[in-house]
């Protein structure tokens, strides 16, 4: 037998019994961070191979959603900061070691650039729309004439904001479930899963609908690929990382993994993107739906789960 | 110059006196410890063995929260020393986070706060309160670049531990044993 025991009394608010520093907000910014960035890429991307009049609803309509999502996912993080109206200070220096200094100037650069996108497209959308402002009407003009070097700016971020939310756990080494390689890609793909499923939601064009449906089946594979090397790296690491397993395996976590991370929100819709490709009427919301939800568990289960695995008592 | 601590852990008794006097020198939030007792207990009855250990921040080397944090408000001062300017912090808690050791703690007024081996006593030639309250003795700080040092001597001495070496950390609080 062995037992440790903190015999001098600690009872740290967040940090005792066990570490509950990062709360909803964290994993509520971490699916919208992924989520926005998954919009751009596609956005960007088929900007970049000229498809905007076959896939409106990705190039345009979509990233209308993209400014509100990226302001609530900051909002979300401003409220976690325990010293919020110190906030600018990340903006005063670089920290090329800190995953957080690179999101913080990457959602710096990327949420003005989604506002410019979406704006970009009003005259061409809302039939009569008038800028009012002279100065406004030759800024657009500008980015309509650069657009594509916007969309190779936003494609390069995009996919930077996306991994760097998993990054940014996986920096942390003194959390075993966390420090993990794995965790990068597995965000970035799951965060494009999420807009490809939005954006296959808002359409109603059933080209654009049938491309994203195929879309989401490739990278929900990809997702259970990577979530299974999650688990074989984990299983054939050091002890911490089996504890870490564990969790996920035949801890308290594992019905809500198994359950809502991968049948619900990877497994169920997948089987439903194959039923609507062999010519079902299941409308796309469902899929949609269901990846969403899964794209947040994932994020939420990681985050908490993370904080419960350690070195050391 | 290289700050290091070294604690005895067949002289610790746990008393917890070195957690009081750090929360009076500085003037810790009701309810904070910078430092705390941790007693092992290996063995079934009868044949038990018990160590005590008064644990604290490593100071580490190879910080990772020094790594994470993206303002620089924890940086490293003269000695190794590890410590956070209160004014840079915005309270993000990647540092809290980043700590093998659950060392830091977000302090009431919003900032991240942890043990500064009382480096304002040190820079007045004084020893950290910790160490120099220790009614068995069993607390040493000193310089690891000086061979002469006590800790020095003491670490080329005796058989020594340091906590969660596998975090990859480097720390610089040895345990005697």
């Amino acid at each position: 037998m062995q037992e440790e025991f903190i015999t001098s009394g600690r009872n740290i608010p967040h940090i005792d019994p066990t570490l509950n520093v990062w709360h909803f907000s964290i994993p509520v910014y971490l699916f919208l961070g992924g989520l926005a960035a998954g919009i751009l890429f596609f956005a960007a991307l088929y900007s970049i191979l000229k498809k905007e009049n076959e896939l409106p609803t990705a190039v345009k309509w979509s990233t209308f959603l993209v400014p509100f999502i990226l302001v609530i996912g900051l909002f979300a993080l401003f409220i976690d900061l325990k010293n919020q109206w110190n906030f600018w200070k990340l903006y005063t220096t670089f920290r090329i070691e800190s995953p957080m200094s690179w999101g913080a100037w990457v959602l710096m650069a990327i949420t003005p650039l989604s506002f410019i996108w979406a704006a970009s497209y009003l005259k061409e959308l809302i039939p009569g729309w008038n800028w009012k402002l002279g100065f406004l009407d030759k800024a657009e003009e500008w980015v309509i004439k650069h657009r594509r070097k916007f969309a190779w700016v936003i494609i390069c971020l995009a996919v930077l904001l996306g991994i760097y939310t998993g990054i940014l756990l996986s920096a942390f080494n003194a959390r075993p479930l966390w420090n993990t390689a794995i965790l990068g890609p597995l965000f970035l793909v799951s965060g494009l899963s999420t807009g490809a499923a939005v954006i296959m939601w808002m359409s109603n064009n059933h080209k654009e609908q049938h491309l994203f449906g195929r879309i989401d089946l490739l990278l929900i594979c990809i997702e259970l690929f990577l979530i299974t090397h999650l688990f074989m790296g984990f299983l054939s690491g050091p002890e911490v990382q089996l504890d870490a397993a564990q969790l996920f395996l035949t801890g308290k976590f594992s019905l809500p993994f198994w359950i809502g991370v991968v049948a619900i929100g990877l497994v169920i819709p997948m089987i439903l993107e194959i039923v609507r490709m062999r010519g079902s009427k299941i409308s796309a919301g469902w899929p949609a739906m269901l990846i969403l939800i899964g794209g947040f568990l994932l994020r939420f289960l990681i985050v908490e789960g993370g904080e419960l695995t350690g070195y050391i008592y | 110059m290289r700050y290091a601590m070294a604690i005895d852990t067949k002289k610790c008794v746990g008393c917890s006196d070195c957690v009081v006097a750090c929360q009076i020198e500085n003037d810790v939030p009701h309810g904070f410890c910078r430092d705390w007792i941790v007693e092992k207990v290996v063995g079934t009855y009868p044949e038990l063995s018990m160590e005590i250990r008064s644990e604290r921040c490593n100071h580490c080397e190879n910080a990772p929260c020094v790594r994470c944090c993206p303002t620089g408000a924890s940086y490293i001062a003269e000695g190794g020393v590890v410590l956070v300017e209160a004014a840079k912090c915005i309270g993000c808690g990647a540092c809290i986070e980043s700590c093998p050791y659950d060392a830091r703690y977000s302090h009431p007024d919003g900032h991240v706060d942890k043990c500064t081996f009382c480096i304002h006593r040190v820079r007045e030639g004084l020893e950290p309160s910790c160490v120099s309250v220790c009614p068995t003795k069993c607390m040493y700080f000193g310089d690891l670049d000086d061979p002469s040092s006590e800790i020095s001597v003491l670490l080329k001495k005796r058989e020594y531990k340091v906590l969660a070496p596998e975090a990859g950390t480097k720390p610089h609080v040895y345990y005697l044993i």
